[in-house]
């Protein structure tokens, strides 16, 4: 068991690497010229060349990826005195249209779209999990074909069209809440749970109804194994045997596929994050994109890269622990 | 008389396996099929035994090179088979073709059966459409099955009648040499015999030869010419079914025999059944010497040191064993 | 033996309703089973002998599953009984065990825990020192080596055989008075098979537990059971003893049976004796007797073979199921021999 966590993280560390290397390149090699996007209204060829050579962009890009992971671990300082800016580590760049470390930007935002995702992950696994049970066991009843029937308009509706109903049925129609305005939760618990609350309700119902199917497959699936049968053989009773056989049996493929789910979320839930303002990593992404900050740009993609990386490592360890009969494979 | 329709010649296939802690390479081999030789005359069928981990149906797969072997030739009707570039493979396939165990899963259910049977044809590019599809009713009624129902499904039919369409699908290509792997295992015993006789009617019509791979040893008893007892990989007998059974001289081979139950009470307490200690080695790491020896009642000190080749040793057919019961 | 018998079962049915039609898996089967008794079912796909194991124990449920008939263990009906009063039997005065021992038990659990469970569920006080002692007492029963080590395996670390021995502990865990065995060996390769039926023959002699195996080989019926009942789409069609079954049986099936079995015995080539035609589908079964379509000895349209179904009658010391005369039956078979 310990072979398989050395070997799992140094692929992980490796697979690291690579995707921030890929990232760099593929960032560098745009047509867009990363030293024009440094100046504003008033630029001119001369000031963009003298910021290029600045910034180090006339540099070869392994160079430059070089002084870029460099800054990842010591900090960097971008540009020449006496303007220069210091950086500290991580550095993951600067953003010249934000006059800001990247690094802090991320730091910003990424407080709001870890309770996003945390809550949203919570609510959609028990509902999705909850509907899926019990479409299961009243297979073909009215509750399945009720259950079924959300998680096939949950798949079919857009988020944003579903966040922005969220929002009108309830600040506008039937206005139970002001329209949601994030806070941190250390600052005010409260206010942050009821600004989240539509938001998260939003992701829940989307990401749901793959849980429910998902689940309810799962289950009546393992219902017909014959290690069920023995169970109830041997006398056990059917919540016993629904719980201790059956869930144990059918999760653990489901528990995997969430861990994936929500490391993509934790990459940005960018239509939500838009739709209801929040201030997370998916509208930093979407604004870089809109002001080509590329410097911010690649440190999103990367930062979300690596939460998929990391969660991949994560989720196999976890299958391993789950299910014993991987651990010898 | 005339030269032998298949030969098997020292037939090795190694599977690598195991995982080396931080790079997964693979650590040690299965060795599923370590040095099978046989000859298989024109018209007659040898018939395989042993129980789950042999290698008889990897044996079975090495014939036809459906896959590959590590070492070892086998030779089809005078042509070398393992040694035949992709043209010629192409050529000689349809002489050997095959029926496997499960009427279930061997058909394709998006198929009719007519598109089953003559897909061999089609991948041959033999005919056109009509004569493809007289020669696919030809078949169906070859086997027993009523050519009207050309057009129908797998699921509309029996276990038995799948194995029959099967078998009209091995037939199609006019082959010299069929590899049945487990063809009646999967049938109820009332259909398996409807089978076997269907099998061997097929062999004194159209001249086929057989490779008949079972666990039954009834079954091989009866359809076999020649049988050839396998363990870990290895014949440890071989000869005609009177000799092998009635005349038994390995050690595996009586433990075998003796377990099969009777199907007469009257026999109950009086037979000698000789009970195998212990289960079956690792084909990763078989046994020193004689494979057999962990298990066989009457290992001696040579039987961990030399490995005993398949030779006539008296008993009047070749036995893998130092100290042979006949 | 004497005294009422240990399991009764009468006019049992059960039927499933699918998208085909329904389907009637048994058909009217009644039988007993007496302490002690070692009795075999023995019928090919489709003949109901699995469902009527599982009905015993009340295996069998669903929206789409229809049981009626008695089953009176020990007196008390079976089929009577609510899911809770049900719950107390199962694994304790009765017992079952499957036929594929890799999927039978829970992968994701140690096989300690596992037949620990297995007692836990009927002596819910008992402290762990009894539970383990319990189960390492089991082990040992049923021959696993190690016992004290391979209590924390998980079911995919252990070969066929042992894995087949560790279902048979956990059913003989807390004493029971009858043991359904579902094809024990069918998954089993033949050596090991040997192993096992030898375990259940020496189980049986020590506790004296009523053996009810359910199979479809004849050489295994005939190595370990007293009394056989075969079985053909769904109903009973001869009841008697092991020695009668092989030695005079008095129904066509069985004869069939036997002649497609028996000629793989004896040496040398030659037709096998077959059944022509294929076992009926369960959701159109003919009127009237279900083999007909495949007997030798049917009367013809509008005898009693194609109008009646054909009820259990006393033969010898046996029961079967067939219209013909009992004497014209055993000329016939004795025509086409044994």
């Amino acid at each position: 068991m310990l072979y398989f966590v050395v070997r799992r993280t140094i692929f992980a560390v490796v697979l690291l690497i690579a995707v921030s290397f890929f990232t760099y390149v593929l960032f560098a090699a745009l047509p867009t010229d990363p030293a024009a996007l440094t100046c504003g209204k008033n630029c001119t060829p001369e000031v963009i060349e003298r910021n290029r050579v600045r910034l180090g962009y006339d540099k070869p890009i392994l160079e430059q990826y070089g002084q870029f992971v460099k800054g990842i671990f010591a900090g960097r300082t971008y540009g020449p005195e006496p303007v220069a800016v210091h950086c500290d580590a991580p550095s993951l760049g600067y953003s010249f249209k934000r006059h800001e470390c990247v690094t802090d930007l991320i730091t910003r935002s990424l407080p709001v779209t870890i309770s996003l995702s945390i809550g949203a992950f919570v609510l959609w696994m028990v509902l999705g999990i909850g509907l899926g049970v019990v479409a299961a066991l009243k297979r073909n009843r009215w509750p399945d074909r009720a259950a079924t029937a959300f998680s096939v308009v949950g798949i079919s509706l857009p988020t944003f069209f579903v966040g922005l109903l969220a929002v009108l049925i309830f600040t506008i129609w039937w206005p139970i809440m002001d329209f949601p305005r994030y806070t941190g939760f250390l600052d005010n618990p409260w206010k942050w749970a009821s600004a989240l609350i539509l938001p998260w309700v939003t992701l829940a119902i989307v990401s749901a109804s793959t849980y429910v199917r998902l689940t309810r497959n799962g289950v009546i699936e393992t219902m017909n194994e014959e290690f069920v049968r023995l169970g109830l053989a041997k006398g056990l009773s059917r919540r016993v045997l629904i719980v201790k056989y059956v869930l144990r049996a059918a999760l653990v493929p489901i528990v995997t596929i969430a861990g994936l789910d929500f490391a993509a979320l934790l990459g940005g839930a960018v239509i939500t994050e838009s739709v209801f303002n929040l201030p997370g990593l998916g509208k930093l992404a979407i604004a870089a994109v809109v002001d080509s900050d590329l410097p911010v740009l690649v440190a999103t993609t990367l930062v979300s890269a690596a939460f998929i990386v990391v969660a991949n490592a994560v989720v196999d360890f976890c299958y391993g622990f789950l299910d014993p009969r991987v651990r010898d494979a | 008389m005339s030269a032998p329709v298949l030969q098997a010649t020292n037939l090795v296939k190694y599977f690598p396996t195991g995982k080396s802690p931080l790079l997964h390479r693979p650590t040690a081999e299965v060795k599923a099929v370590d040095g099978v030789s046989f000859t298989l005359e024109r018209g007659s069928t040898l018939g395989i035994v042993g129980e789950s981990g042999c290698g008889k149906s990897t044996l079975g797969r090495l014939l036809g090179r459906l896959i590959e072997p590590s070492s070892g030739t086998v030779v089809l009707d005078g042509h070398d088979l393992t040694a035949a570039g992709n043209p010629e493979l192409r050529r000689l396939r349809p002489q050997i073709q095959y029926v496997f165990q499960d009427p279930y899963s061997c058909l394709n259910p998006r198929h009719s059966i007519a598109e089953s049977i003559a897909t061999p044809m089609r991948v041959q590019k033999l005919y056109g459409r009509a004569e493809e599809r007289q020669h696919v009713r030809d078949l169906m009624e070859r086997v027993g099955l009523n050519p009207e129902h050309i057009n129908r499904f797998p699921h509309e039919f029996s276990g038995g009648q799948r194995q029959r369409i099967g078998i009209a699908r091995a037939l199609a290509l006019q082959p010299k040499v069929i590899v049945a792997d487990e063809p009646v295992s999967a049938l109820d015993v009332s259909v398996q015999a409807q089978i076997l006789n269907l099998l061997e009617g097929l062999q004194a019509s159209l001249g086929l030869s057989y490779v008949f791979i079972a666990h039954d040893l009834g079954v091989v008893r009866h359809i076999a010419d020649q049988v050839a007892v396998m363990y870990l990989g290895r014949i440890v007998e071989i000869g005609s079914p009177g000799a092998v059974y009635g005349n038994t001289s390995h050690p595996y081979t009586q433990a075998l025999l003796s377990a099969v139950p009777v199907a007469d009470p009257r026999g109950k307490g009086t037979r000698q059944r000789q009970v195998l200690v212990g289960d079956v080695p690792s084909p990763i790491n078989p046994p020193s010497g004689c494979r057999f020896r962990t298990r066989c009642p009457q290992a001696q000190e040579r039987c961990a040191l030399e490995e005993p080749q398949l030779a006539d040793r008296g008993g009047g057919h070749p036995v893998a064993c130092h100290f042979p019961l006949a | 033996m004497s005294g009422s018998p240990l399991l009764s079962v009468a006019d049992l049915r059960v039927s499933f309703t699918t998208p085909d039609g329904v389907v009637r898996a048994v058909d009217g089967v009644s039988f007993d089973v007496r302490a002690g008794e070692t009795i075999g079912i023995v019928g090919e796909s489709g003949s109901g002998k699995s469902v009527t194991a599982n009905a015993i124990m009340r295996l069998n449920f669903g929206e789409r599953v229809e049981t009626s008939g008695s089953i009176l263990f020990d007196g008390i009906d079976l089929a009577a009984l609510d899911d809770e009063a049900m719950r107390r039997h199962r694994g304790s005065d009765i017992a079952m065990v499957f036929q594929d021992p890799l999927s039978a038990l829970n992968p994701f659990a140690r096989v300690g825990a596992q037949i620990g469970e297995a007692y836990r569920i009927h002596h819910p006080k008992a402290p762990k020192s009894e539970i383990r002692e319990v189960v390492l007492d089991s082990l040992q029963r049923v021959g696993i080596p190690e016992p004290t080590k391979r209590v924390r395996s998980y079911p995919h670390e252990f070969s066929g055989g042992m894995r087949q021995r560790i279902v048979i502990a956990m059913a003989l865990v807390n004493d029971p008075r009858l043991l359904i065995a579902d094809e024990p060996t069918t998954a089993l390769d033949v050596t090991v098979q040997a192993q096992i039926l030898e375990l259940v023959q020496r189980i049986q002699a020590e506790s004296g537990t009523a053996v009810l195996l359910i199979t479809h080989d004849l050489g295994v019926i005939a190595e370990v059971t007293e009394r056989v009942l075969v079985m053909y789409a769904g109903r009973v069609v001869e009841d008697t003893s092991v020695n009668d079954v092989f030695s005079r049986p008095s129904h066509p099936y069985t004869l069939g049976l036997l002649g497609s079995v028996r000629s793989l015995d004896s040496a040398g080539r030659g037709s096998l004796r077959a059944i022509p035609g294929a076992p009926p589908s369960l959701v159109n079964l003919p009127q009237g007797c279900a083999f007909r379509p495949r007997c030798a000895f049917d009367l013809g349209e509008g005898s009693a073979c194609a109008t009646t179904v054909p009820v259990l009658s006393e033969v010898g010391a046996g029961r079967s199921a067939c219209h013909l005369g009992v004497e014209v039956r055993r000329h016939l078979i004795e025509q086409v021999g044994t």
